[in-house]
């Protein structure tokens, strides 16, 4: 996604910049992650959950990717177990980003209690903007920028959550399919768009290969298996061929 | 399914969820993030996340079974294609997806 380049590096206070966070939200990202959401929205409908459960796995949960993993593992009947195992293993991610924006959000005087609350907004899309822009800003205006942005991004989410679910149950069957179709689109592209890393590539690959046919053989373990051997085989074979191979240019 | 297991088990996913944020907040001082385990479990993600999408693209079980395999395929195909061509605009690229597979799902039921 290519944003436009920010005029100005800092704000006139940190009101204003939590009002630039807010901006920064509603340019471009709202939109896409507002569409996703209405997709999920859509999901919940189509799969026979209710509007709550949509809405309140937006609210305490904020990762699209672990919400569409546990709506189709409910769809498939599967156990407890696999379905906490799937979902933690797609959250995992949170943890080195929440380690590398925290110290850029950090200010003098700030409790520790602000952070563990301030966690939970963390996502994929404020934590690469403000991994971008926070630098920029005077440390007293950062957290207040990244609260601006994520909060909005989170309440466009929770809305939009919403208003997918009422769209599914409104329009033509044909329609609200379409709606369904947003989800796995947009990871698509998602993916489409960053393919730099070899090993997030050989990942990709072989776990699109890899997802389909290990479900037949095990609807309720198929997903978690796939993330384990295609990752752990990406892993390991880009540091293989970084070695004996072909180093990647990346590094 | 029973009205109440749903909702628990989105609590326990949920918890598991905040797990990983509230860990980055206690461990923020003590994790080496340059060490090969956070690169293994990206790949795990990814891989976990693309076999899932990729499944519900060729074998939904879901909402998505009621539509055509051929459909499916050529509307994610036509996406890639709007991204590409609109500068990789991820908005543009999800319309026209979604757009396709409604065209195509009409054209097919009639």
């Amino acid at each position: 996604m290519s944003l436009p380049k920010p005029e100005v590096p800092g704000y006139a206070s940190p009101r204003a910049a939590l009002f630039g966070g807010i901006g920064e939200a509603l340019r471009a990202p709202a939109w896409v992650l507002g569409a996703s959401y209405v997709g999920f929205g859509s999901l919940v409908k189509e799969s026979g959950l209710g509007l709550g459960f949509g809405v309140a796995s937006t609210v305490a949960m904020w990762a699209l990717p672990g919400q569409i993993v546990l709506v189709e593992l409910l769809g498939l009947g599967a156990s407890a177990l696999a379905i906490v195992a799937a979902v933690s293993l797609t959250a995992v991610r949170f943890l080195p980003m929440t380690v590398t924006l925290l110290p850029l959000l950090r200010r003098p005087g700030l409790s520790a209690w602000r952070f563990y609350v301030t966690a939970h907004l963390i996502a994929v899309t404020n934590w690469a903007i403000s991994m971008k822009r926070c630098p920029e800003l005077p440390p007293g205006q950062r957290l207040a920028f990244f609260i601006g942005l994520a909060a909005t991004l989170w309440m466009v989410t929770i809305l939009c959550t919403a208003i997918g679910f009422f769209l599914a149950g409104s329009v033509p069957e044909a329609v609200s399919l379409g709606f369904v179709f947003l989800n796995p689109i947009y990871f698509t592209l998602l993916f489409a768009s960053d393919v730099r890393q070899r090993s997030r590539l050989i990942a990709l690959a072989l776990g699109g290969v890899l997802g389909p046919v290990l479900h037949l053989a095990s609807p309720d373990w198929g997903l978690l298996v796939t993330g384990v051997v295609a990752g752990s085989v990406a892993y390991l074979g880009d540091h293989w061929l970084q070695r004996h191979w072909l180093p990647a240019r990346h590094d | 399914m029973t009205d109440a297991w749903p909702y628990l088990m989105m609590a326990a996913c949920a918890a598991a969820t905040y797990l990983w944020r509230g860990l980055g907040v206690a461990l923020r001082d003590r994790v080496d993030l340059r060490g090969g385990a956070f690169e293994w479990i990206g790949c795990v993600a990814y891989a976990l996340v693309a076999g899932l999408m990729a499944r519900i693209i060729v074998a939904p079980v879901g909402p998505l079974a009621a539509t055509a395999l051929s459909h499916r395929l050529a509307a994610a195909g036509i996406a890639i294609l709007a991204f590409y061509i609109v500068k990789r605009n991820i908005f543009v690229g999800l319309v026209a997806g979604v757009i396709a597979l409604i065209l195509m799902t009409f054209g097919g039921a009639f």
